[in-house]
């Protein structure tokens, strides 16, 4: 059986996707930008940062690219000013969110959220800043979690139940309140679940996950090979 | 055959009901207190007159006018009876047959009374909610039979369709609509919802019908099972209910008992179970998708949508899921025919709306009036206008999702679209007075507070912007607020509810435009005018 091909326009330009898959990819795959954060190739779309969000012709309602199945015949906007400032705003009200001090990060210089930052020119944040007091848990023996800098894109969370298949991960409390926890609340170091594989720390998006050791500005992500990690589980090898 | 049976049990309860000459209903909801003790205190007096077998006092549910509770309604002669204490039973039991008890009598033809039109609360507060041959023989069960015996699942979709029938969770979604997707929908099992999940602050009319009429509510569900071919359904109801879950648990055993649930239902071909589950409370469990995701037994958050529960719903099967007071229209859609039931209402807006009146009203409770009735006879007939010589400053309805409209506006009728336009909603049918002390400022603060804390922190934009939002208004309560903030307000507003992944985000800020946009100078107010300048000293 094949696939139907289907075509649409992105920004004016006509591209063609297989039916099936997302306006992300086909956006991707033909050259067009779309931030994101929460999505991560090989695991699943969450649609929760809004940062993808575009414009279809037709519709009032803005979608995510992530998750929006493409259609023939659609018109997707990737970029009208419109979208660029409610990403900007986002943006600004993940830095408004917690305490997010580039300057003494671990991974100043590598880190999604600042990239995203810069690529979007945002120079300052308009929202005054929520400074909640939040705990760092250094009690596991090679990696640490510091929440001050987390923006619960749960990344985290998905790799640990997808592709590891361990599930330490999980978000407690709800709204502005949520936290990340390891296992029933309890510090990473006496999860009783975390294999220690690491995946979750090359998989955040910002300095929230780092290995100990790291000084400013010398923790690196290297989360490339997730859909190959994936495709494997997939085929059961 | 069980039909029989059925018509049995109506005969033989019928001829109980009728050996006694007078019916004393004592209403048994949550929100009248002490009526545990007036029953006890009437069924003493009986037993110490020896009238127990000319008197018959019976709990039954919600009868509407919860301001005057707990209520006493004395069959035949339908006298009513206020604000009842356990001394006042000797009194009443005296009074049968003669001059009734003035000082605690309620006048039949107050407006409260006269100007509603019940069908889904027909039975509330007429009937024992924990009796089914009380329902059977006020009619219960009867739209079941004619489905499952006259009509095939086509005629019942096609009646609902024609009837107009729409959602009465708060989006109004055409019902029809909803189950023809899912009888259409491929894949089995197929399950049937009922969202019980009310969470609205100042709203209970789920609470009631489930307390009054519990019956009602698996009737509608069995007809709709039949209809889409479901043939498992779950009821997820809060455990804040507690008297609901326990009257629905009995329904459902006795419904079981009896052949109209479980396994070839009344002799039909139809296989249908219900099971109740309990939610934690959490207001987002009321959006569709995170009440699914709570019943698999996972975190109560909401997915995007599409695919819609119609296609892909619990447990990736296509899923029904309609509202408490929506499945409670469905008997009576069945047996008075669509043409009937669309004859209520609006062209667009049909039929009856059940709403819950609270704030600062004369007569608070649960009313059920046509839609499209102007929200002045709501409130100065039904409600009785406010009392203490206040004056009315505005309504709202749709709770945390909703809006005011303001007393200029107070000849708008009650339909979906009307309150739309106004940048309201119809919602589940909170109706909140407020008179004009109240600070719409206070009242804004109050919901958006409400939306931080029940926001499930899954999306961005309603995880922080419902904070920045909520900390924008204190400054206006506080009266530090500056002209900047009120720009940076509409654009936060405009961001959430643009932005947002589910319902409940994505209409979060409702309450602060809609204030914006009626009492836009109380803002204005807030804001310091004369800035102090204060001298700075290294």
């Amino acid at each position: 059986m094949t696939t139907p091909i289907l075509t649409l326009t992105i920004d004016g330009k006509e591209v063609s996707g297989l039916a099936g898959e997302t306006i992300l990819q086909v956006a991707r795959e033909n050259g067009f930008f779309i931030p994101t954060l929460c999505w991560l190739d090989g695991l699943t779309s969450a649609g929760s940062c809004r940062l993808c969000m575009v414009e279809i012709k037709g519709s009032a309602a803005l979608h995510p690219a992530c998750i929006t199945l493409i259609q023939e015949g659609m018109a997707v906007t990737t970029s009208s000013e419109r979208l660029l400032r409610y990403r900007r705003a986002i943006i600004e009200l993940l830095f408004s969110e917690r305490n997010h001090v580039c300057a003494v990060c671990v991974v100043n210089g590598h880190c999604e959220l600042q990239t995203l930052a810069q690529q979007l020119g945002i120079d300052h944040i308009s929202f005054p800043g929520l400074y909640p007091d939040l705990p760092v848990d250094a009690s596991h023996p090679r990696f640490v979690i510091d929440h001050n800098r987390c923006i619960l894109c749960t990344r985290c969370v998905r790799v640990c139940g997808e592709i590891e298949g361990a599930h330490t991960w999980d978000v407690k409390n709800r709204g502005v309140r949520s936290q990340i926890v390891a296992d029933f609340d309890t510090p990473w170091g006496d999860s009783t679940t975390c294999t220690g594989c690491g995946k979750c720390v090359h998989v955040c998006p910002t300095g929230a996950l780092f290995e100990k050791g790291k000084s400013v500005a010398e923790m690196f992500k290297k989360p490339l090979g997730l859909p190959y990690l994936k495709a494997i589980r997939d085929l059961g090898v | 055959m069980p039909r029989e049976k059925i018509d049995r049990i109506t005969a033989e309860h019928r001829w109980f009901l009728d050996q006694f000459n007078y019916h004393i209903l004592v209403c048994a909801g949550l929100g009248c207190p002490g009526n545990d003790d007036i029953l006890r205190a009437l069924g003493q007096t009986v037993r110490n007159r020896q009238l127990t077998d000319e008197v018959l006092i019976r709990k039954v549910g919600c009868m509407g006018l919860c301001s005057a509770g707990p209520l006493v309604l004395i069959r035949p002669g339908d006298l009513m009876y206020q604000k009842v204490q356990p001394e006042d039973a000797e009194e009443i039991i005296a009074s049968l047959g003669k001059k009734p008890v003035e000082r605690l009598l309620l006048s039949p033809d107050l407006a409260f009374f006269t100007r509603q039109h019940k069908n889904v609360l027909r039975l509330s507060g007429r009937i024992d909610p924990e009796s089914l041959p009380d329902y059977l023989v006020a009619g219960g069960y009867q739209a079941l039979l004619q489905a499952l015996f006259a009509m095939q699942p086509t005629d019942i979709l096609r009646c609902i369709q024609e009837s107009g029938l729409r959602g009465r969770g708060g989006a109004g979604y055409p019902t029809g609509l909803k189950w023809s997707t899912v009888a259409r929908a491929q894949g089995s099992p197929k399950y049937l919802i009922c969202n019980a999940d009310e969470g609205d602050p100042g709203a209970f009319m789920d609470r009631s019908l489930l307390e009054s009429t519990p019956y009602a509510i698996l009737e509608g569900m069995t007809v709709a099972a039949y209809a889409v071919g479901a043939s498992e359904g779950f009821i997820y109801v809060r455990a804040e209910y507690p008297l609901a879950v326990q009257r629905l648990k009995r329904a459902i055993r006795d419904a079981e008992q009896n052949n109209l649930l479980g396994h070839s239902i009344c002799g039909s071909n139809l296989n249908f179970r219900v099971q109740i589950r309990l939610g934690a409370g959490a207001f987002v469990c009321g959006e569709e998708t995170a009440l699914i995701r709570s019943i698999e037994g996972r975190r109560g958050l909401p997915r995007p949508r599409p695919p819609y529960p119609a296609e892909k719903g619990l447990r990736g099967r296509p899923t029904l899921i309609n509202n408490v007071e929506t499945y409670a229209n469905i008997p009576s859609v069945i047996t008075n025919g669509p043409e009937w039931w669309a004859r209520l209402g609006t062209d667009k807006s049909r039929g009856t709306k059940v709403f819950a009146l609270t704030g600062t009203i004369r007569n608070t409770g649960l009313i059920e009036v046509p839609m499209g009735m102007p929200l002045r006879e709501i409130v100065y007939d039904i409600g009785g206008g406010l009392p203490g010589g206040h004056a009315l400053k505005a309504v709202q309805t749709g709770g945390p999702s909703g809006g005011c409209i303001p007393a200029a506006l107070l000849d708008t009728p009650v339909t979906y679209e009307s309150l739309n336009e106004l940048g309201s909603i119809m919602g589940s049918g909170g109706m909140i007075v407020i008179d004009d002390s109240a600070s719409m400022v206070d009242i804004v603060t109050y919901f958006m507070a409400f939306c931080r804390d029940e926001s499930c922190g899954k999306c961005t934009p309603c995880r922080v912007g419902t904070a920045q939002i909520h900390n924008l208004l204190t400054k206006f309560q506080n009266r530090k607020a500056t002209m900047a903030d009120l720009e940076m307000l509409e654009w936060l507003c405009d961001l959430v509810r643009n932005t947002s992944l589910c319902g409940l985000g994505q209409s979060a800020p409702n309450p602060v435009l809609s204030a914006l946009r009626f009492f836009r100078q109380e803002f204005l107010d807030c804001i310091l005018t004369d800035q102090n300048h204060e001298e700075v000293r290294p």
